[in-house]
């Protein structure tokens, strides 16, 4: 078990043949990701690298491939309707890459997809993993491995970081979800938590957020009153000042608000294992997967 | 991305918003003519700077008659103002609005963002308007008011009466202010704004009401389908190295720290900004190099790192993923060949090709301090700092 994706995903590429669409494509076939459809309008009827099939629109990929999940590559201004053509087309899984979609974009998208059963992952976010199985995403593989820790990031090089802390520990993870750095997000926190929960694999999760919106708040909420498994946290900009954006688009703290250690605390009274260094995630899990073996 | 006052109430002015009639100068000439467009007697002198708090700080002045106006457009001209958004080093004021003054019976405050978590845009609005209104939300939270709304639909007329109804009865005012809240609305929505601020909105004792400020803030995602409003940036309002990092595609946040960083990814560079507090030292900087940086950028982000004089250490944070380590160490090595790198710098390479690119570094005669983990990396950097 793992969740969002597993061996049976079958994967399609939104943008297969731009710059990131294509290498992105090369390194999950690469990995072994079933993916066995790209989407590029006006190249329908070609193939990608003489395999992958490439359609005109998602609805002819979906009705000829049978693919249920689909990465989105396409460029920040089309982003927003490669992904209403995913959910209009039926597909259940959208993991979009794309960083800069305008955020009212993001807004009008979410409102489009309260009709369907679609569930979004990202913008600007790395993609998810399921170690040995599939990997849905820009992350780099082989510093995964299979195992028992589900991870959930609102970041990119900073969950490989934390990925790599557990790997070389001979910690494996169940699934790895970037949830994106946007302030308005497909999937949240909240929605990963509850699926983690119950994941009959997943023993405990590392949480990895940062400054900005109220993620972590809701995700504190969430585990207070619904969760069972440990969970580790880690929360990113302690030294960020106010009112200024620290590269992500949603990661800015506004009039005192989305503070990191005001999300510390609110994590930590809410049952969570906080690792006050990005250093020492992998040692703070560690320690509390132990003594939830031990007791 | 920020614009200025005089440019947001332009735009207020073309969506039909009331403001006062100002004047825009740049040097003491042009302040005669000024005054003859604007007429009368009374006037308020503000200085045009991206940064709120200007009333407490003396960037806005009242002023009776030619002399007097005079006198403080040429003290605020070329004078830096310090606010409390500003940072200590404040702003130059390289434009004045001159505009006539309001006889102000009653202030509003009056504004439009996003709630991201509800994905809805959100009125927020307040009989307390005026320069204490950060203060108001502090101490009297009831007194600001709020409502939400659909991006997609827009504010209906009923809600715009709702909002007016609960800040006044007065028949004229109603409508007023009825019609001026769903055009800060389309603003927001159509402009692809971050925020639309009037504060205060005013009632003049004649009855009318008057934006007598005006500040709308950007989504920077959106400016390629709003050329317009691009077009109004001010890159002398912004952090010059700021300004250089874009050009890299290098996203670069000064501050005030001793420990200059440099780092693949934003929640990773975050992340070691707060690994070098730990370690007792503060950052100078956020760097985030991006995903796939080559060996120009990492050239120019330590350019940029060190025309801040107050770093006293580097440190190098890569995880290499997409990106491989061994790239990065050639960028490092030949930006340190090109440019005379003074301070310690502290590298840690972790992920793709570590093996390669530390031995890169070893061999290159270059005078860096490899680390294995982040904390080693962090604490030598900081140690470092505080020796030179």
């Amino acid at each position: 078990m793992s969740i969002l994706i597993n061996e049976h995903t079958k994967v399609l590429c939104q943008g297969i043949t731009g710059d990131a669409g294509s290498f992105h494509t090369r390194q999950m076939l690469e990995y072994g990701t079933p993916l066995v459809a790209g989407v590029t309008p006006g190249k329908g009827g070609t193939r990608f690298d003489e395999k992958v099939p490439i359609f005109d629109t998602v609805k002819e990929a979906v009705g000829k491939t049978g693919v249920n999940t689909s990465v989105i590559f396409v460029p920040a201004s089309f982003a927003a309707d490669a992904i209403r053509e995913a959910a209009d087309a039926g597909v259940e899984l959208v993991v979009c890459i794309t960083e800069g979609i305008p955020v009212l974009d993001m807004v009008r998208v979410k409102r489009f997809l309260e009709g369907f059963s679609t569930r979004l992952i990202g913008p600007n976010c790395p993609g998810i993993i399921t170690p040995g199985a599939c990997k849905v995403g820009i992350m780099p593989g082989y510093i995964h491995k299979r195992g028992k820790i589900g991870v959930i990031s609102r970041s990119g090089t900073l969950t490989y970081e934390a990925v790599w802390q557990l790997t070389s520990r001979g910690i494996g993870q169940s699934t790895c979800v970037g949830i994106g750095g946007d302030p308005v997000l497909g999937s949240g926190f909240v929605d990963m938590l509850q699926l983690f929960e119950q994941d009959r694999e997943t023993e405990a999760v590392v949480l990895i957020g940062e400054i900005g919106g109220e993620e972590e708040e809701r995700a504190a909420e969430f585990i207070r009153a619904r969760m069972k498994k440990p969970v580790v946290a880690f929360v990113a900009g302690l030294t960020a000042p106010e009112g200024r954006r620290m590269g992500h688009a949603g990661a800015i703290i506004s009039s005192g608000s989305g503070r990191a250690e005001d999300k510390i605390r609110i994590l930590e009274s809410a049952g969570v294992t906080i690792s006050r260094s990005p250093a020492d995630i992998g040692e703070t899990l560690q320690k509390v997967i132990q003594k939830v073996r031990v007791s | 991305m920020k614009i200025h006052e005089y440019q947001a109430e332009s735009i207020f002015t073309r969506w039909g918003i009331p403001v006062s009639q100002g004047v825009l100068v740049e040097s003491r000439d042009q302040i005669k003519k000024a005054l003859q467009e604007i007429g009368g007697k009374d006037f308020v002198v503000k200085a045009q700077v991206h940064a709120g708090g200007r009333g407490k700080s003396g960037g806005v002045k009242l002023v009776r008659g030619e002399e007097e106006c005079f006198k403080a457009v040429s003290e605020m001209l070329g004078s830096r103002l310090v606010t409390y958004q500003s940072g200590q080093a404040g702003r130059e004021v390289r434009k004045v609005l001159i505009a006539q003054t309001v006889s102000i019976a009653r202030e509003y405050y009056l504004a439009v963002t996003l709630d991201r978590q509800q994905g809805k845009g959100v009125v927020i609005y307040s009989q307390a308007g005026g320069v204490d209104i950060e203060e108001t939300a502090r101490t009297q939270p009831e007194k600001i008011l709020k409502k939400y709304f659909d991006i997609v639909f827009g504010l209906s007329p009923f809600e715009s009466r709702e909002i007016a109804f609960a800040l006044g009865k007065d028949t004229e005012f109603v409508k007023s202010m009825g019609q001026i809240v769903p055009k800060v609305c389309e603003i927001f929505t159509q402009l692809d704004a971050t925020l639309v601020e009037i504060n205060p909105l005013v009632v003049t004792k004649e009855g009318n009401l008057v934006a007598i400020d005006a500040k709308i803030d950007f989504d920077d995602n959106s400016l390629y389908r709003h050329p317009d409003i691009a077009a109004l940036r001010d890159v002398l309002e912004e952090d010059p190295r700021e300004v250089e990092a874009k050009k890299y595609n290098l996203n670069y946040v000064g501050l005030d720290g001793s420990v200059g960083c440099m780092v693949n990814g934003a929640g990773l560079a975050m992340a070691t900004m707060d690994v070098i507090k730990l370690a007792g030292g503060m950052p100078a900087n956020f760097l985030d190099v991006g995903g796939g940086a080559k060996v120009d950028q990492v050239r120019a982000a330590f350019k940029i790192i060190l025309q801040d004089k107050k770093v006293k250490a580097i440190l190098v944070n890569i995880f290499g993923g997409i990106m491989k380590c061994d790239v990065v160490a050639e960028g490092i090595i030949e930006a340190a060949r090109e440019i005379q790198i003074k301070v310690p710098v502290v590298v840690r390479l972790e992920g793709t090709n570590v093996d390669k690119g530390k031995e890169l570094l070893q061999k290159s005669g270059i005078q860096i301090v490899t680390a294995d983990g982040l904390s080693q990396a962090a604490t030598l950097a900081v140690k470092l700092a505080g020796k030179s």
